[in-house]
């Protein structure tokens, strides 16, 4: 999902480069403000532990081989704001060190996997959790959490592709999407997994202390999500429905919207990305990912089941 | 694992090397900006960027075969998404404009990451007021990325000289690596409480 140089065009890059500043901003004032200085080093640690999982593979069909991404799983262990820290060193780490990922759409990839893939998996585990408590809990709102983020990632990636007017929205929407509800079932089983193994090895860590510690004030957490909702506003909604394009307005505003015209980076291929049909393409692609959610909350709890198999046990 | 295997020939001595960091990563930063943003028909534009960067490659003395290697080993990342491109009219073009690009921006990254120490270029974040919370989340992680992927490596092997079986099921592969990984956040959390009395211990703060 990392983004290299070359696929993004002025605005879309400029606008997430704001979007990814503002929010580890955010991230950073609360960070320094709330979290104590024994757990400074924390950050550091967990930007390298999430590094070097990223280098165990795990076979996925057909000879292929997958790896964690990692978002939800540091965010339900050290709360959404130390992990947008961690996750956007973890970034510019990649960037710098192992050119994965490029420089100019370094913001856009923050944006993506640090800060939407950190917020919408906090928030789903900590919604989920809310109604299915215990142990299996547990199991089941990693997994469905570490699914959901992969997919809105890789959504909002696509929206990024498309409003750049690189990758046709028709094409880049079902494929990222597609392809990241495949790669998130693996994420999604694998932070479930590590999570359990967590719980057996030092509850402790997940204890309702160090979570009090991790949890972030409602207002924070607000201000995350509204950075958050703007950036896919702008980057998907065009596409999704009859919206007028929000980035283009901006653009137009500040006056680089000429420039963006007078230098056409690929000389936007569909003009206003009307393809014919692409309506009803949209309602399907839709559908089939409400259903395909249903499906994945559906096997959550089946391994949540399988996985922790005497739910009474642990109230003893 | 080789600890050097990211920026393994950032510190070599040679003109290149021996330049400012924040010269040389502002004119990185100019590079790609420059790569990103020229429309492709100014050819000349793209072909004198390509003659500077193989300059800078022979000035640095960095072997031609390791960059080769290292470009040929980014360079499917591009291609993932760059295939995205051909599903539209004139997509050919598009995709052919994306891939010089992006492999020219490539390559100036991995001139700049193979010329300039991690350090230095934190230094330089530091002097232009980025948080020092985060260099210091930055600097931690690149100290112990090498020791985290190394304990990792140590956990796999260890837990494969265990398996005698060597067809194991994929469940029970899955839930090794559950483990694995639990196992290692775990000792990551136990060396950062270790990290933080170690740099109290020396004045931190």
């Amino acid at each position: 999902m990392h983004i290299p140089d070359g696929f993004l065009d002025a605005k879309t890059a400029v606008a997430s480069a704001v979007l990814s500043a503002v929010g580890v901003g955010m991230a950073l004032r609360q960070a320094r403000k709330t979290l104590p200085a024994r757990r400074v080093p924390m950050l550091g640690l967990a930007a390298a532990f999430v590094f070097a999982a990223q280098m165990l593979n795990f076979p996925v069909a057909g000879g292929t081989s997958g790896h964690l991404i990692g978002a939800t799983l540091v965010a339900v262990l050290l709360g959404p704001g130390a992990a947008v820290i961690a996750l956007t060193a973890v970034l510019v780490v990649q960037c710098f060190l192992f050119n994965d990922g490029g420089l100019t759409a370094l913001g856009a990839n923050i944006f993506n996997m640090a800060i939407v893939a950190t917020l919408v998996g906090y928030g789903v585990y900590r919604l989920v959790r809310r109604f299915v408590p215990g142990q299996r809990g547990l199991i089941l709102a990693a997994a469905f959490a570490g699914w959901c983020s992969t997919v809105v990632a890789a959504i909002s990636c696509a929206g990024q592709l498309a409003v750049s007017g690189t990758v046709p929205w028709s094409v880049s929407f079902p494929a990222m999407a597609g392809v990241h509800m495949l790669i998130g079932i693996g994420e999604g089983l694998i932070t479930a997994l590590v999570i359990l193994a967590i719980v057996r090895l030092r509850a402790d860590l997940l204890d309702d202390e160090a979570v009090a510690v991790a949890a972030m004030p409602v207002t924070a957490f607000v201000g995350f999500g509204l950075v958050a909702a703007l950036g896919l506003a702008l980057f998907v909604s065009p596409f999704a429905c009859k919206w007028p394009d929000g980035l283009e307005k901006v653009a137009a505003t500040l006056g680089f919207e000429h420039h963006a015209i007078e230098k056409p980076l690929l000389a936007a291929p569909i003009p206003d990305y009307a393809l014919p049909g692409i309506g009803s393409a949209v309602v399907a692609t839709a559908l089939t990912g409400v259903i395909g959610t249903v499906v994945v909350f559906g096997l959550s709890l089946l391994l949540a089941r399988v996985l922790i198999p005497h739910p009474t046990l642990e109230s003893r | 694992m080789h600890h050097d295997f990211l920026d393994r020939y950032s510190r070599l001595d040679s003109p290149i090397h021996r330049l400012p960091t924040a010269l040389k990563l502002a004119l990185a930063l100019i590079f790609v900006f420059v790569t990103v943003a020229l429309p492709l028909s100014v050819r000349d534009w793209f072909i004198g960027l390509t003659i500077t960067l193989i300059g800078v490659v022979a000035l640095s003395r960095i072997p031609w075969l390791f960059l080769l290697k290292r470009l040929l080993f980014l360079e499917p990342f591009v291609l993932g998404m760059a295939v995205l491109t051909l599903f539209q009219p004139n997509g050919v073009r598009v995709f052919a404009t994306i891939f010089v690009r992006s492999t020219l921006c490539l390559l100036t990254m991995v001139l700049l990451s193979n010329t300039t120490p991690f350090s230095a270029i934190l230094k330089v974040l530091r002097r232009v007021r980025v948080p020092a919370l985060f260099i210091t989340t930055l600097a931690l992680m690149y100290r112990y990325l090498f020791v985290l992927v190394d304990e990792a490596e140590r956990m796999h092997r260890a837990r494969a000289s265990r398996t005698f079986t060597r067809e194991t099921s994929r469940v029970h592969l899955w839930h090794a690596l559950g483990t694995v990984i639990g196992q290692l956040f775990v000792r990551s959390t136990e060396r950062a409480e270790r990290i933080y009395a170690a740099m109290c211990a020396r004045g931190w703060r």
